[in-house]
């Protein structure tokens, strides 16, 4: 099952960074969000799956869509990227896989013998807005700041300019 | 579900995803698709939160959370960004990353 | 003795009257500033008057003159035996000195009125005078060597200041630099023989310096250096100070040439006040001098006679009126040092020290009433140069009398006061130096010579073609001419051997006919040459002039010190040594710096092309730099 998932997630993910047509990128992205989402219901976080679910797949994915649709052409495709670039990036891409998977496995990670706290809606819902120790009512404030400052940013940035008749 | 599959296993894929997406931000000329990468990037380290805290510490929910609030700053960092991109195309009629270089020297 | 608390004023007003014209004289018409200055003059030389009537007349004086200090305050306290303080010493010698200067200072101001009026910078020029007796003022009253010093260097910049008044002018600039370099050289000596002297006696004060028989220099006797002993050296250094400011041989060469500032100025400057300070300074020492370094005492004897003769032989060639003069003073300030070289110290002995201050007083006179004298007949004729003149007793009688009274003064004719002061000179030569009162005796002969020559060429003579017919000065400028000529004829008849002597007691003199007799008789002799040559137009002295071929040239160039000067500082220092060390700084020093600065330049133009703009250029950098970095903190530094 886990390799299953990994596999979409590899094979998927490659394909979404190399195909030449964008709107292709765009869903095969969206198979990499869903079968992440299916890792997060192996480790048992349901929640954590939903969310992944509804906001990533639902909503990142709805809104680049969306923007394609405003900016590019669907039968468009791109140029093959510049060697050079190619080269660069892989390479990066490279070395950078082969340092972090040489550090992980030789790193002995110690699995934890702790009891498993259950994960559901309710331990959840408490430690997400509790001032206790392990609340995380703070974060959760600034996210929604941050988000509702993301927004009206996203408004003010994309409306149009007065004066200036729109061409979209 | 997971018996049997050792951590190592999740932290590969997670790192081979993120440098996929570090290696189509920087290949990639559109910038949708940049943004997309960006997304698989952040998607990746989210693996790695929820991976380590499932692991490492199930007696507690603090990668959980970074993973939910992460979500949160991906969805903002999306709209700001598509945002953007729709002004740079109003005014260059393309979204080229090489295109959007005013800001050099 | 008490009450001359009031004497505070002497300086102080001089130094109001320059603040406030100086501050404020732009906005005035200019003769509200010289009224000004003038007025705070007058009440200065009222002032000092009766300061030095109630000092040498106004008591008893049988054990000689007390030395009086009416105010003395701490300026600088570094140690309890270390401090500078500022106060005023009133004796003989300083009291005398504050007549002269207020005098003559007055006689200026008064003067100016009419000489400079119109003048561009009237203001600017009172100021500068009212600043200029201040500072000689404080020099002469001041209560220990430091505060003379601090004053002298007052003196400097004001004479600087006056003297480069015609700024506009290339000639006054360059002499009021030449002028202020070469006393300032001077000053050096002056500061670095102040340290010893304060190193070896652990004073400043005059008092405790010059009191007989004091113990302050008991440690000085065993320190010496290159075989000449602290005192010597002290003295000398001090003494080559005071001559720079006098213009003694061979930092004369700035004398002659500050004949470019206003001829009121060269009066007051050049011929009464500053250029005695350096004389006044080795009177000031003269008890140290003379007891503890009398090598530099005969140092002193000798440079005065050599610089009285070489003056008045470049005097007989000189043809502007001004430079004559300024030779002339040369010669008689050499007089000065050469009879303080041959002093002895009290009583008889000390007939020199009474005769240099004696000739002091004099000579202020009289080459006070030179100067205005030539300064009226230059504002007639609107010349220098003697061969633009003749003629002149016809339109300027006033000044004609009273130059002719001056140069009989200076000619040492009986009774006029020249001839009673220098008279005591010569005897006091006499008694201690053989070969300096055969030099000083043909001194006269010449002094004599060139100052009819002079005369007889500016008043005599033909007439030449004059631009306007000359005409008499103006009342302003008549009165201090008149003044100053009843001065010099009666300033001979003051009892000076009674009042300002070495050690402050009187002593009785008498005429030495053997010398007065011969002295008379050169002068004489020197007045009737020059009637002889210069009387009536004749060729006798360019023939004269041919003869002495290449010696009269030397005479005329004065002798190329000038030239000589140039020559040392322009060729061997400024090409040896100072253009190497300027190349060194323009090149080496200033290369380094802009080097650098070119440097960082350049490499920034190289890497600018890195900043892109490409944004996937910047993210490749990041990563790829971050695995760099995590690659070798991994392999290499771990």
């Amino acid at each position: 099952m886990f390799y299953m998932f990994a596999g979409i997630i590899l094979i998927f993910s490659l394909l979404s960074v190399t195909t030449r047509r964008i709107l292709r990128a765009a869903v095969y992205l969206l198979c990499v969000l869903l079968a992440t989402a299916g890792l997060y219901f192996m480790l048992n976080y349901q929640f954590m799956a939903a969310v992944q679910l509804t906001l990533y797949a639902g909503g990142i994915v709805v809104l680049i869509i969306f923007s394609i649709l405003l900016t590019s052409h669907i039968t468009h495709r791109f140029k093959h990227p510049d060697l050079v670039k190619l080269i660069m990036g892989a390479g990066t891409a490279a070395v950078g896989a082969g340092l972090v998977i040489s550090t992980l496995l030789s790193h002995s990670f110690q699995a934890s013998t702790a009891p498993e706290l259950p994960v559901n809606m309710t331990t959840i819902g408490t430690q997400l807005l509790s001032t206790e120790k392990n609340g995380y009512v703070l974060p959760f404030e600034l996210i929604s700041i941050l988000l509702l400052a993301a927004m009206i940013a996203a408004i003010v940035i994309a409306k149009k300019e007065k004066n200036k008749n729109s061409e979209i | 579900m997971i018996q049997g599959i050792p951590i190592e296993h999740f932290l590969i894929v997670s790192t081979i995803m993120f440098f996929i997406g570090v290696c189509g931000f920087i290949i990639r000329r559109n910038l949708i698709t940049m943004l997309m990468a960006i997304e698989l990037i952040l998607n990746s380290v989210n693996i790695n939160f929820v991976v380590f805290n499932r692991y490492l510490y199930p007696d507690q929910l603090q990668g959980h959370f970074f993973s939910l609030f992460i979500v949160g700053i991906a969805a903002a960092e999306a709209a700001v960004a598509i945002a953007l991109i729709i002004n740079i195309y109003r005014k260059l009629r393309n979204i080229d990353v090489e295109n959007v270089n005013e800001m050099k020297f | 003795m008490t009450g001359f608390a009031y004497t505070i004023l002497i300086p102080l007003i001089p130094l109001i009257v320059f603040l406030v014209t100086g501050l404020l004289g732009m906005k005035w018409k200019p003769i509200v500033s010289g009224l000004l200055g003038t007025i705070g003059m007058g009440t200065t030389f009222t002032l000092s008057l009766l300061t030095a009537g109630k000092y040498f007349f106004g008591g008893h004086h049988a054990d000689g003159f007390q030395t009086i200090i009416p105010f003395e305050t701490t300026w600088l306290r570094f140690t309890d035996t270390l401090h500078i303080n500022m106060g005023i010493l009133l004796d003989p010698i300083s009291v005398m000195m504050l007549v002269v200067i207020t005098t003559i200072s007055f006689m200026v101001h008064l003067y100016s009125l009419g000489y400079m009026k119109g003048e561009k910078g009237f203001a600017r020029f009172y100021a500068f005078l009212s600043l200029f007796t201040f500072s000689m003022l404080g020099l002469v009253i001041a209560t220990n060597i430091f505060q003379m010093y601090i004053f002298w260097e007052l003196v400097g910049v004001s004479s600087f200041l006056l003297i480069g008044f015609y700024y506009t002018k290339p000639s006054a600039v360059a002499a009021s630099k030449k002028a202020f370099i070469v006393t300032r050289f001077a000053d050096l000596g002056f500061l670095i023989g102040i340290l010893i002297l304060s190193f070896v006696t652990g004073t400043f004060d005059f008092g405790k310096l010059t009191e007989p028989g004091t113990a302050i220099f008991g440690s000085a006797a065993s320190m010496s250096f290159m075989g000449i002993s602290a005192m010597t050296w002290a003295m000398t250094l001090i003494f080559i100070g005071g001559a720079g400011k006098s213009a003694m041989f061979p930092l004369h060469i700035w004398l002659p040439d500050a004949m470019e500032g206003p001829t009121p100025v060269s009066a007051l400057i050049h011929a009464a006040t500053m250029v005695v300070a350096g004389v006044f300074l080795v009177a000031r020492m003269f008890p140290v001098i003379h007891f503890q370094a009398p090598a530099a005492q005969e140092i002193i004897g000798y440079v005065g006679g050599f610089t009285s003769l070489f003056a008045a032989v470049i005097a007989i060639t000189q043809f502007d009126i001004k430079r004559v003069l300024a030779f002339s003073t040369l010669s008689q300030l050499g007089y000065m040092m050469l009879a303080l070289g041959v002093s002895g110290y009290g009583g008889e002995e000390g007939l020199g020290y009474m005769a240099s201050m004696f000739h002091l007083f004099t000579h202020a006179m009289f080459k006070a009433l030179l100067f205005l004298g030539a300064g009226s007949i230059i504002h007639a004729v609107h010349s220098n140069y003697m061969y633009d003149m003749g003629g002149l007793r016809k339109y300027m009688p006033v000044t004609h009398i009273t130059f002719l009274i001056a140069c009989l003064t200076i000619a040492g004719v009986p009774p006029l006061s020249g001839f009673f002061s220098k008279d005591e000179i010569l005897v006091a030569a006499l008694h201690h130096n053989k070969l300096l009162f055969a030099v000083e005796f043909i001194v006269a002969g010449l002094t004599a010579f060139y100052m009819f020559r002079l005369y007889f060429n500016v008043f005599w003579g033909k007439d030449r073609h004059y631009h306007h017919t000359p005409h008499e000065s103006p009342l302003t400028m008549s009165i201090p001419l008149m003044f100053l000529a009843v001065a010099s004829v009666f300033s001979g008849f003051l009892p000076f051997h009674h009042l300002v002597t070495s050690d402050k007691m009187g002593f009785d003199t008498e005429m030495h006919m053997a010398v007065a007799v011969p002295s008379v008789l050169i002068g004489l002799l020197g007045i009737a040459m020059a009637w002889i040559l210069y009387k009536k137009e004749s060729s006798i002295p360019a023939k004269l002039a041919n003869k002495f071929g290449i010696l009269y040239t030397a005479t005329y160039n004065k002798f190329y010190f000038d030239e000589i000067y140039l020559f040392v500082t322009r060729r061997i220092i400024f090409n040896y040594i100072s253009r190497p060390i300027a190349w060194f700084d323009r090149h080496i020093i200033d290369g380094f710096m802009v080097g650098i600065g070119l440097v960082t330049e350049k490499i920034s133009y190289q890497i600018k092309g890195m900043q892109s703009g490409q944004l996937q250029h910047y993210a490749f950098m990041f990563v790829a730099g971050t695995l760099a970095l995590a690659l070798s903190l991994l392999y290499f530094l771990m």
